[in-house]
């Protein structure tokens, strides 16, 4: 028996080793350079009403939830039960952000499934979503009372990120 | 009814795996007959239950079955016949589906072209083959159900990707399968030669050319995605190190030592551990590419769905296969005695010494792809790790490798004189020198009228001198064969075909060197803006702009440019470039316009609309006014054909190689003796 034969099997040990510790990883998870800086600022039209706009400045002093979804992403079908959910909490204020989308089509998919935002922005070339840095809808952002992005969740919501992060965050945010 | 008569063939194709690998097993080690024997019936069923539940997806498709998932999201009613066919390997499921049948498919041809060798031989292979098919469809049936069904049934499906809508791209992963999966076929061997403890020339001479089949179809599957890339992307580029390329790309370069390894075996009978433990390491990376690819642990432009179930079992998976078939190599492979002795200045030494070098680049590209990963787990932050890294480690390697080929391919067997060489290699030296400089002069001034007092020059001329050096060595090859001969009619009859086969593989080696460095260094690229009938200068023609109009195809809406090419004031062609949007998935694809040829590509893709349309950023699929300037992006691409070109010469000399009568199994098991016999006293 030769040592060097053992080579080859201690390089695929240590090859598997940080391929379990890479499965543990979500390669996704680019830490979002907009966490704890202020949230960029715009100002869209609404879905319905058309004359009116939303800016996040309208929201200075209140904790509140941008949620990012488009009517072609099926993601946003996923999540879109637990925004229903989320909305009937007291002291949860939900925002969308229809991203991308032909207004129409919007529409049609708030009142297919129920709508669960206290108002609706349209951002139809995409070009807030740049300024806010999504590449993946659907995304979530939670602001604090003094406009400041505290929290970014990629891809759909579900009942562990509502219990585990959205909540707790949202009240912490809401003693401040 | 149909999809469900799939889920049952390949639950029995599972069953059959488990016949084919466990009971032939135990039977080479009870030595009980009946058992070894079971192995041939098993691998068929296998293949016929494994045929019959992929007949019953692709039956789905066509029959647009929307009530199956997989169907559902990869497929619609408008999506043309050819694409529903290829729907099937779409996605993970389908892909993995494949992946089975493929394996089946090499293990039926095991089967049918084994007959000159041992039973208790063919029984090891077939179970060893049997035993990864397990592991593939357990895989399928817990994690990737392709059949699974949905209720309720949408109307429509969502559409297969548009990037895959292309025909290059329909028959690329049946091709990069065959010759991933095809490597478990030499990977059976060894294990087998483990098992039994007995490995000879006759075992290399049944395992070449199972090894070259598979390498042929791994090197023209590669080629086809690297050609994909490049007209369908609309980056120009042909390679971009995505950790998806290095996966097929690792298996391929050590899959070469491999060939370079196992005909030494074969016509020395030496080198037995290390052809044994390249056979295992081929198969591993083809496995581990697959990891890479479904785990979603890496991110890449070929990013599949990924499921953190998949992951773990496809790591067991490879603990198992690979840590099982390393674990059994260090146990074993002290047992394989070299018993020719070869000198340090022989054919011997340069081929070990490419094979090496070949491994070491894998191993670095293995590094490049797993180091974002390894930074991550250590938690040293996210990086990404680009060309750059890739680029340097491929060309210094890469020029010891073509210099070494010249001298392997003039160097003896055995051992050589050191003078000898040294004589024989000067012609060629001098030749390759002064014929690379002056192709390089006359391509340099002549075609690219570039400055010879230029990094660029000396980059051509250094990469021709490479070329002349591959192809006059291997020109000298033949001659000195004929020079004896009185004859030379009949002296070219006599050469063997491997060796045809293998001059005509290098001297695909040489073309694709060629086409990698002339394309790289000269190579123009201009983003302009264009407006109606404004036209841009490059490379000494002239792009004129004619507009744009709207198309529509059979699931898609397109803009379509004209952009006429003009040298010399006159016509050369008409460009259509489109710009697709396909609106079930709401993805605009570019459709780049080429003119090729064998000496350049002219390449026009269409950017973004400026002006006249409000809105930028994407293509508007309600606009019917194109009229404004658009962002065109125009290349002059010279000589990028002869990369593709090379890779598809090196596969057919592969294929010449293949052919040769040696290896034709039921004469080898008449000659074997007689040969092994030469071996011994060194003939």
């Amino acid at each position: 028996m030769r040592k060097a034969f053992y080579i080859p099997l201690g390089l695929f040990v240590i090859l598997v080793i940080i391929l379990s510790i890479g499965l543990t990883r979500d390669p996704r998870t680019i830490p979002s350079p907009l966490i704890n800086k202020p949230a960029p600022e715009f100002t869209l039209p609404l879905l319905y009403r058309q004359a009116e706009t939303f800016s996040p400045q309208q929201m200075r002093g209140k904790v509140w939830l941008l949620n990012v979804f488009a009517s072609w992403c099926s993601g946003c079908r996923a999540e879109h039960h637990f925004l229903m959910q989320m909305a009937r909490i007291p002291g949860v204020n939900l925002y969308g952000l229809n991203y991308k989308d032909v207004p129409l089509d919007g529409k049609k998919w708030l009142e297919q499934f129920g709508n669960p935002y206290k108002s609706v922005a349209k951002d139809i070339n995409g070009r807030v979503g740049i300024d806010w840095g999504v590449y993946g809808v659907p995304e979530t952002f939670v602001i604090d009372k003094q406009g400041i992005i505290r929290y970014k969740q990629i891809g759909p919501i579900d009942q562990k990120a509502i219990n585990e992060t959205l909540l707790p965050l949202i009240k912490k945010l809401q003693l401040q | 009814m149909i999809p469900e008569l799939g889920n049952i063939a390949l639950i029995l194709a599972l069953c059959m795996a488990v016949i084919q690998s466990v009971l032939p097993i135990t039977g080479t080690f009870t030595n009980n007959q009946a058992l070894i024997r079971l192995a041939r019936p098993a691998a068929s069923l296998q293949l016929t239950f494994m045929v019959i539940s992929f007949a019953c997806l692709l039956y789905a498709f066509i029959t647009h079955d929307f009530s199956v998932r997989y169907v559902a999201e990869n497929s619609n009613t408008r999506l043309p016949f050819i694409y529903l066919v290829s729907g099937v390997w779409g996605a993970h499921e389908g892909s993995l589906l494949l992946w089975a049948l493929v394996l089946s498919i090499w293990t039926m041809m095991v089967n049918l072209f084994s007959r000159g060798i041992p039973e208790d031989m063919v029984a090891r292979v077939l179970a060893v083959m049997g035993l990864i098919s397990i592991g593939f469809i357990l895989f399928i049936l817990l994690t990737s159900n392709p059949f699974a069904r949905q209720f309720p049934v949408p109307i429509d499906g969502f559409d297969l990707n548009p990037l895959l809508q292309d025909p290059g791209l329909a028959i690329h992963p049946p091709m990069l399968y065959m010759g991933y999966v095809g490597f478990s076929v030499a990977f059976a061997f060894a294990i087998a030669a483990m098992l039994q403890g007995k490995l000879d020339a006759a075992w290399a001479r049944w395992a070449r050319p199972w090894t070259m089949a598979s390498w042929i179809f791994l090197t023209l599957g590669i080629a086809l995605g690297s050609w994909w890339a490049y007209y369908e992307l609309g980056w120009g580029g042909w390679w971009f190190w995505d950790p998806v390329e290095n996966a097929s790309f690792m298996p391929w370069l050590v899959g070469t030592g491999l060939l370079h390894s196992l005909a030494v075996t074969d016509k020395r009978n030496t080198f037995k551990a290390w052809t044994v433990l390249l056979s295992v390491l081929a198969f591993s990376l083809s496995l581990l590419g697959t990891f890479l690819v479904r785990s979603g642990v890496l991110t890449s432009v070929h990013a599949f769905a990924s499921d953190p179930a998949r992951g773990v079992f496809i790591l067991i998976f490879l603990v198992i296969v690979v840590g099982g078939s390393l674990s059994l190599f260090a146990w074993r492979a002290s047992i394989f005695k070299n018993n020719v002795r070869f000198n340090l200045l022989s054919r011997e030494t340069f081929m070990l010494l490419n094979a090496v070098l070949f491994v070491v680049m894998a191993g670095f590209i293995l590094l490049g792809t797993l180091y974002p990963l390894l930074l991550d787990a250590l938690n040293m932050g996210k990086v990404s790790v680009g060309p750059p890294y890739f680029n340097t480690i491929f060309i210094p390697l890469g020029i010891p490798i073509v210099l070494i080929l010249g001298i392997g391919i003039t160097a003896r067997w055995k051992q050589d004189n050191g003078s000898r060489l040294i004589k024989a290699l000067r012609m060629p030296m001098i030749l390759s020198v002064v014929l690379g400089t002056v192709t390089a002069v006359v391509l340099v001034r002549g075609v690219f009228t570039a400055e010879l007092a230029s990094f660029k020059f000396i980059g051509a001329e250094l990469a021709l001198i490479l070329a002349w050096w591959i192809v006059i060595n291997s020109g000298k090859l033949i001659t000195d064969r004929l020079k004896n001969r009185d004859n030379k009619m009949s002296g070219l009859q006599l050469i063997p075909r491997a060796v045809y086969g293998m001059t005509v593989a290098h001297i695909g080696v040489a073309v694709f060197v060629v086409g990698i460095i002339l394309t790289s260094l000269f190579s123009i690229e201009k983003d302009v803006r264009l407006s109606n009938n404004s036209s841009v200068e490059l490379a000494g023609y002239e792009f004129v702009f004619e507009g744009v109009r709207n198309v529509l195809g059979p699931n898609y809406q397109a803009a379509e440019g004209r952009v006429l090419v003009r040298k010399d004031d006159k016509d050369l062609v008409l460009l259509h470039p489109q710009k697709r949007y396909y609106p079930v998935k709401q993805n605009t694809m570019t459709e780049a316009a080429i003119d090729a040829s064998l000496w350049r590509d002219l390449f026009v893709a269409l950017g973004e609309p400026l002006g006249g349309s409000p809105d930028k950023s994407k293509l508007e699929p309600l606009d019917k006014s194109n009229t404004g300037a658009w962002s065109v992006r125009v290349y002059y691409k010279p000589f990028i054909r002869w990369i593709w070109l090379g890779a598809l010469i090196m596969s057919i000399g592969g294929f010449i190689s293949a052919t040769d009568k040696r290896y034709r199994v039921r004469k080898l098991a008449k000659q074997l003796n007689m040969q092994d016999n030469e071996v011994a006293t060194g003939a």
